[in-house]
């Protein structure tokens, strides 16, 4: 039994960085239609950011929760700016463009931040240190879930939350919904769809790289390719869930995440990274708008 | 002149990127001695190349909206230089029979290591024209193309080491077996629109892959199967040096068929579908076209040619192993097809030359190969979506009224 | 104008259609006989792409029947098949936001409505033997002389999108035509034309029918266009069939009116 809660346990955990990464795949989406192939970058880029002003902020002196938000919050920074620049570079120009050119365009990001990271830092794995301590409170239940785990859930929590407020309840929120539905129209009723479009980028980036930090803890170690199979994962997510919905992808995160957790756990673990290629096949062929997509209505 | 307002928009885009490329490109840390290193000089080419960039980036993209106002506007479109050059059969006819004895003269004037680095971009250019039929024609975005070629070269590989089957029977074999994967991954994705296809592939490529490294028995996994033997010229078997100067020409002869094939089949009842197809789906159905039928059509032909690609790949290295067939092959051989100009064989076959052969002799910036291919597919799509010699559709000439149509 | 004795080839009974709790269409009864030249009119919104959606295959209707019986031969149901199989069957359309194949020439174009009555394969394609090319010289023959009829034979070599918007939208109809429908379905063939274009696409919708003996069922909002060609009209509003009738029936109907009170009514 404490077995299958553990799996269960690190299945939400796998879930939640699913989804932190997942939301930025489907807000893109729901608002462009573009799959933002760079978007898994744009979470490595956050976890290097982090470890190096880690890395500076240690070599200080400082203590460590400081270090973790300061690490945090610079991370985030500069997801947010290279979301944004990608957008302006690779994306806005071609936004008349057949969709096959926007995708291209998206891989070919994709790959030159990949190989940005490696020349201008290295190829290797480099070790994460682990932040989040254990509390002592936790220490009854360390068998089943670390501390880190819990610290991820309460944080993919809270974003969640802010993030399912902004765009319910404000105006940019509002502006987001509006420009999904109907790009045109929302221009005509006085909307700017280009800074929509950019403040999506930058909320996907932002969640992307909070993903990154905790996971970069967790796992305890990073290199320049860690963004392209997370990334793919949080697509799956994603489109599990049913893609350019929110709910969607959250939910969608957790299924995939414990499916991986359960297969590794009791069945193998060399095909680990199979499982959500083959689930993603597997939605597709049977349920392709996901578990809360709607139907798409193709307009001729 | 260039205004003010020009240089103070640089400068901004400069001091940009020197804050976005700060941590990055300056900061380096050494988490086993614990040092770090401050490289501030990077900073500075970042600073000078981004201003100077920005420049080019805005001229060429008032370029671009120059044309397409004119184009909007009805004006006429001027053919490229290519384009021109292809049409006018005075010039392209000698330039054909040039590089043609070129291409046969290759071995014997240059080194055995010149002809096998042609050879790797002679297979390249059968893989280009063979994704150029899935991806220029139809317009799917295949991510997941490097799987066939895999299984081409495994069974050559394989097929050769259980059963000790030749070349010359493995070469068919290899194309029918990459046709047949090719069909088996066509008619799950049949159904899905084109970014969800592009990911179904890249993950179905990374299953071969995978599969290839893990299951041991079947595949000798990540060491991979040596000492694969050379094709035989009429059952004798030949000298290193002298098997190398057979597959060139054996490349040369399987390209030749290929550009002919696709020549035949672009011209063809069941090519016009395929562009159809990219053009607009929905169309293309209304118009009577099985929709589902030409998909699979593209997919197991663009399969085939990779399958006898992996075949050839093979026989030259004589050693296989997954580490050849990762996702990187697909996007290079995607790079091919973008760059060249998708559609075009001509342009393919110029883009598989210049991006495999480049790289070959500029050893010293081989490190850079990949991300010159990313800024390659960015800038390409951005500024030149049709490529270097962009799709050229044929001429129909008619004399007077319901005249038997007649090709330029 | 044709005699009601034209035996009816398309016959469309309660077509329902939903999207999720959305009713499209409620219950159509439409029919179309040989020869005859009938509009479906209606405010916007009212449902009449979809009704064509439904019919050529492009959306399966929630419930109803369309039942086709092309001269000299059986009728059948053909709801729920795809839209090629449609269009093999004799029902070919135009689209109402033009859907050229815009990187083809215009001739190309027109081959690919050839597509479903010819039959050479891939083999036939690669080997290029007496049959394929006889068949491939009788594609260009075929449509060079759909685009001679519908007056496009100048620009056969021009990219369709280089046509003018007005060539654009006859371009459609003789792509349409070369998949040798027996009933043509123009979705707002007159949109975006000025009145001497509308002039001559009145008279061409009259060629087809006259000399191709090819029925056509037409969307249009150009009220003036829809009281001079057709010989019966059908009204929706709402996704429901609120009249139907001769032109004269029509202009007087007072529900008619009333779906369109506050649009334009210039008949």
């Amino acid at each position: 039994m404490d077995y299958f809660l553990e799996l269960f346990l690190g299945g939400l955990t796998r879930g939640s960085i699913y989804a932190l990464i997942a939301l930025g795949y489907t807000m893109v989406y729901g608002i462009i239609e573009l799959i933002n192939f760079a978007h898994g970058e744009i979470y490595m880029i956050g976890a290097f950011t982090a470890l190096i002003v880690i890395s500076v902020l240690t070599m200080m002196g400082m203590n460590t929760i400081a270090i973790l938000v300061i690490a945090g919050f610079i991370a985030v920074i500069y997801s947010c700016a290279y979301g944004y620049t990608v957008e302006k570079i690779a994306y806005k120009p071609l936004r008349r463009a057949p969709r096959l050119s926007a995708l291209i365009s998206a891989i070919g990001m994709s790959l030159f931040l990949q190989n940005y990271v490696l020349l201008a830092q290295t190829s290797d794995f480099l070790p994460f240190p682990n932040l989040i301590p254990d509390f002592t409170f936790m220490e009854p239940y360390a068998h089943i879930i670390s501390s880190a785990e819990v610290v991820i859930l309460i944080t993919t929590t809270i974003v969640m939350i802010l993030l399912t407020v902004l765009i319910k309840f404000t105006k940019m929120g509002k502006a987001m919904r509006a420009t999904s539905q109907d790009k045109d129209m929302a221009r005509l009723v006085g909307i700017d769809v280009d800074r929509v479009i950019s403040v999506t980028f930058v909320l996907g980036s932002a969640t992307a790289a909070i993903g990154g930090v905790l996971i970069a803890s967790h796992v305890g170690m990073i290199n320049f390719y860690i963004g392209f199979i997370a990334g793919i994962k949080a697509f799956v997510a994603a489109v599990l869930g049913g893609i350019g919905s929110i709910p969607g992808a959250v939910l969608g995160s957790f299924v995939l995440g414990w499916t991986e957790s359960f297969a590794t756990g009791y069945v193998s673990s060399d095909y680990e990274d199979v499982f959500a290629f083959v689930f993603l096949v597997l939605i597709l062929i049977f349920r392709p708008a996901g578990i809360l997509g709607r139907t798409e209505k193709h307009t001729v | 002149m260039i205004k003010f307002s020009e240089i103070k928009k640089s400068l901004w885009v400069s001091l940009w990127f020197m804050f976005l490329t700060f941590p990055v490109m300056v900061i380096r840390v050494n988490t086993i001695e614990n040092v770090i290193e401050w490289r501030w000089e990077n900073m500075i080419f970042i600073g000078v190349g981004s201003f100077l960039f920005s420049f080019v980036w805005r001229y060429l993209l008032k370029q671009k909206e120059y044309g397409l106002k004119r184009a909007e506007e009805g004006g006429d479109i001027r053919p490229s230089l290519a384009q021109r050059i292809l049409r006018d059969r005075k010039i392209f006819a000698p330039a054909l029979t040039v590089v043609g004895i070129f291409a046969l003269l290759f071995p014997y004037v240059f080194s055995l290591y010149q002809t096998n680095i042609m050879i790797s971009a002679l297979i390249f250019v059968m893989l280009g024209l063979g994704l150029n039929i899935v991806v220029g024609l139809a317009g799917l975005l295949d991510l997941g193309y490097v799987a066939f070629y895999a299984v081409g070269a495994y069974a050559y590989a394989l097929l050769n080491y259980h059963f000790g089957l030749s070349f010359w029977i493995l070469l068919p074999v290899g194309g029918a077996l990459g046709m047949l994967f090719g069909i088996l991954l066509g008619f799950p994705v049949l159904r899905l629109r084109g970014d969800y296809l592009a990911i179904v592939t890249l993950g179905f490529g990374e299953i071969i892959r995978l599969i290839l490294e893990n299951w041991n028995e079947f595949s000798f996994g990540p060491s991979g199967i040596s000492n694969i033997p050379r094709p035989s010229f009429f059952g004798m078997s030949l000298s290193v040096h002298d098997s190398t100067i057979f597959i060139y020409y054996i490349m040369i002869a399987l390209c030749i068929f290929t550009i002919f094939v696709v020549n035949r089949l672009q011209d063809s009842r069941i090519g016009r579908a395929w562009i159809a197809l990219r053009e607009d789906e929905v169309a293309c159905q209304a118009m009577g076209i099985d929709k589902a039928k030409t998909k699979l059509t593209a997919f197991a032909l663009g399969a085939t040619w990779a399958g006898m690609g992996g075949v050839m790949f093979a026989a030259k290295t004589t050693f296989v192993n997954p580490a050849s067939f990762t996702i990187w092959e697909s996007i290079i051989i995607l790079c091919i097809v973008v760059l060249g100009g998708m559609g075009s064989v001509v342009g393919v076959i110029i883009g598989a030359l210049i991006l495999i052969l480049l790289p070959e002799y500029l050893r010293a910036f081989s490190e850079y190969r990949m991300l010159m291919f990313g800024i390659l597919l960015v800038v390409m799509m951005v500024f030149r979506p049709g490529g270097i010699v962009s799709d050229v559709r044929r001429i129909y000439k008619f004399e007077g009224s319901g005249g038997a149509g007649k090709d330029a | 104008m044709p005699s009601l004795e034209h035996p009816v080839i398309l016959d469309v009974r309660g077509l329902g259609m939903n999207f999720g709790g959305l009713r499209a269409l409620d219950n159509v009864d439409i029919d179309v006989r040989e020869k005859e030249i009938v509009a479906l009119i209606g405010p916007n919104g009212a449902g009449k792409t979809t009704f064509f959606n439904c019919i050529t295959g492009l959306y399966e209707p929630t419930d109803g029947e369309v039942i086709i019986s092309p001269p000299g031969r059986k009728s059948e149901k053909i709801n729920g098949l795809k839209p090629n199989i449609v269009t093999a069957k004799g029902l070919s359309r135009t689209f109402q936001n033009i859907r050229l194949f815009q990187n083809m020439t215009v001739l190309e174009n027109v081959m690919i409505g050839r597509h479903c009555r010819t039959s050479s394969g891939i083999v036939g394609a690669i080997l290029k033997g007496p049959a394929t090319r006889s068949e491939e010289k009788a594609i260009v023959r075929d449509s060079y002389a759909i685009l001679e009829k519908i007056g496009l034979d100048e620009s056969v070599n021009e990219f369709a999108k280089n046509l003018p918007y007005g060539e654009q939208r006859r371009l459609e109809i003789a792509r349409a035509l070369a998949t040798e429908p027996f009933l043509l379905l123009l979705d707002e063939p007159a949109a975006g034309m000025n009145p001497q274009e509308t002039l001559e696409l009145d008279d061409l919708i009259r060629r087809i029918r006259d000399e191709e003996s090819i029925s056509i069922l037409l969307i249009e909002h150009d009220m003036k266009l829809v009281m001079s060609l057709s010989d019966r009209i059908f009204v929706v509003d709402y996704g429901r069939k609120i009249a139907q009738g001769a032109p004269g029936e029509i202009k007087n109907n007072p529900a008619v009116i009333k779906a369109y009170l506050g649009e334009d009514v210039d008949a």
